[in-house]
């Protein structure tokens, strides 16, 4: 164990875990400190090249699930997964859910007066390859209106999912769009500081957009890494 | 020549702007995941259910994720942990999303960053699941009770089980553990030895009568789990 590395801890652009203008937050985080412990074996390990077998194939293409086209604007997303060395995180699962064009989900407590699509579910996997690259295409998501407040609607975004090395690189998170009004109003994106909450917005890139058929949005996704710090010496 | 086809919009501070180059903010995980993230099977470590799945929250037809396919049944003491998510009023949370990471049996953790020869590996163990909570705050998982790993120096950790709590409010995971009252070693274990004597219960799990172990997890307020900064 001399030789494992203790994964970083949060940077400055972590968000608060209380953030009461985002109300539900408010119960649901501790009023206590958290309790910092060493990176054990437990901390620094994961799953890994399991994917298959727990979850089951890679669902890369959220437009192709169902019988017909889904409604709304075909968008490829793609990026490489890197640690904060710069280094890509090969084999890594990304799970990815979101709403359809019009910003309902088809879950079943969703109560958005706006119209289900047979064609759409908003689920899918991708794995990074060995240089840590990703790419999926779905339909842009819609807006969405959530009971936070009065008025309040959430931007678009697409919900993502990481586990990365080990369970302390683990991350949830949300991608945003380039020039959405929304994200500057939004309790949820508001709780990370500026200017860190611009992470979260993906770009318009015409390199990966497709001639008549998908635009292309690049959005890379930076995971905790190893530090200098031996677990030894931690402890 | 013209650049028209390649022609990109200025660039500007975003995911990008090599300025702002560091991790990626954690956001919720909200409540409309389970479409998404609970496979079938994904609190099943040990059998071939489809134990962690939520059918009755969406359409069966928009189910896209898999059965787990589990290679064969790992060694080990077959357990159920169980308990409830609370919030800070001690109301059931019902859309909060559990995870767990656990070793084998024999203490060895199904990952290339444990490489220790003299522990046995089980090829038929992962030892991460994930579950999400009913309407009544309850989670529940089975798996195979875990043996020891090292810790810190020569120490030597308590039989646990990591957890990550995640839901709707919830901005970033928390990470937590859950030990076994009857744990060999809970009172010499590195990482509990840290935590005020007087809230180490918050991380120990009771056996039911049912033989299932039971560990609360209480968000905020009285009885606050402790959660770590790892
Ligand atoms: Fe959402």
């Amino acid at each position: 164990m001399t030789d494992s590395l203790a994964y970083a801890h949060d940077d400055a652009g972590a968000p608060p875990s209380r953030f009461p203008d985002y109300r539900s937050t408010v119960l649901r985080s501790p009023s206590l400190p958290l309790v910092r412990i060493p990176q054990t074996l437990t901390e620094v390990t994961g799953p890994a090249g399991c994917w298959d077998r727990l979850m089951g194939s890679a669902l890369a293409d959220l437009t192709t699930q169902h019988e017909g086209a889904p409604l709304g604007q075909r968008i490829i997303v793609t990026g490489h997964v890197l640690d904060e060395a710069r280094r890509p995180v090969p084999h890594t699962v990304i799970e990815i859910w979101q709403a359809n064009a019009a910003g309902r989900y088809i879950h079943g407590k969703d109560q958005w007066d706006a119209p289900l699509d047979p064609h759409f579910t908003g689920a899918g996997r991708v794995v990074t390859d060995g240089e840590g690259r990703y790419r999926f295409v779905t339909i842009r998501p819609g807006a969405y209106p959530w009971g936070n407040h009065r008025n309040a609607w959430r931007p678009a975004h697409i919900h993502l999912s990481l586990l990365g090395p080990a369970y302390a690189t683990r991350l949830v998170t949300q991608l945003y769009f380039p020039d959405d009004p929304l994200i500057e109003i939004d309790p949820i994106a508001n709780a990370v500081p500026m200017p860190y909450r611009d992470r979260l917005v993906c770009r318009f890139d015409i390199g990966i957009t497709e001639p008549n058929w998908a635009l292309g949005y690049r959005f890379d996704i930076v995971l905790k890494g190893r530090d200098a710090t031996p677990l030894e010496e931690e402890a | 020549m013209s650049d028209l086809e390649s022609r990109n919009p200025a660039s500007r501070a975003d995911n990008q702007d090599a300025a702002l180059f560091g991790q990626t903010p954690s956001q919720t995980v909200g409540p409309f995941f389970h479409y998404g993230l609970p496979w079938k099977g994904g609190a099943d470590l040990i059998g071939k259910s489809d134990m962690g799945a939520r059918p009755e929250l969406f359409p069966e037809d928009h189910y896209v994720l898999n059965l787990s396919s589990p290679t064969g049944t790992p060694t080990g003491e077959a357990i159920e942990i169980a308990g409830r998510v609370l919030d800070g009023a001690g109301e059931a949370v019902p859309d909060a999303m559990i995870e767990i990471w656990q070793a084998n049996a024999a203490g060895r953790y199904a990952s290339p960053d444990d490489a220790r020869d003299e522990v046995a590996p089980d090829p038929h163990f992962v030892g991460f699941g994930r579950a999400s909570t009913g309407e009544d705050g309850v989670y529940r998982f089975r798996t195979i009770r875990p043996g020891r790993v090292p810790g810190p120096g020569n120490s030597l950790q308590a039989p646990h089980i990591a957890l990550s709590v995640f839901g709707r409010g919830v901005l970033k995971r928390l990470a937590t553990r859950l030990y076994f009252s009857d744990g060999e070693g809970n009172d010499f274990d590195p990482v509990l030895g840290l935590v005020p004597e007087e809230r180490r219960d918050t991380l120990i799990a009771t056996r039911r009568a049912d033989g299932s172990w039971w560990l609360d997890i209480i968000l905020s307020g009285e009885g606050e789990t402790v959660f770590f900064d790892l």
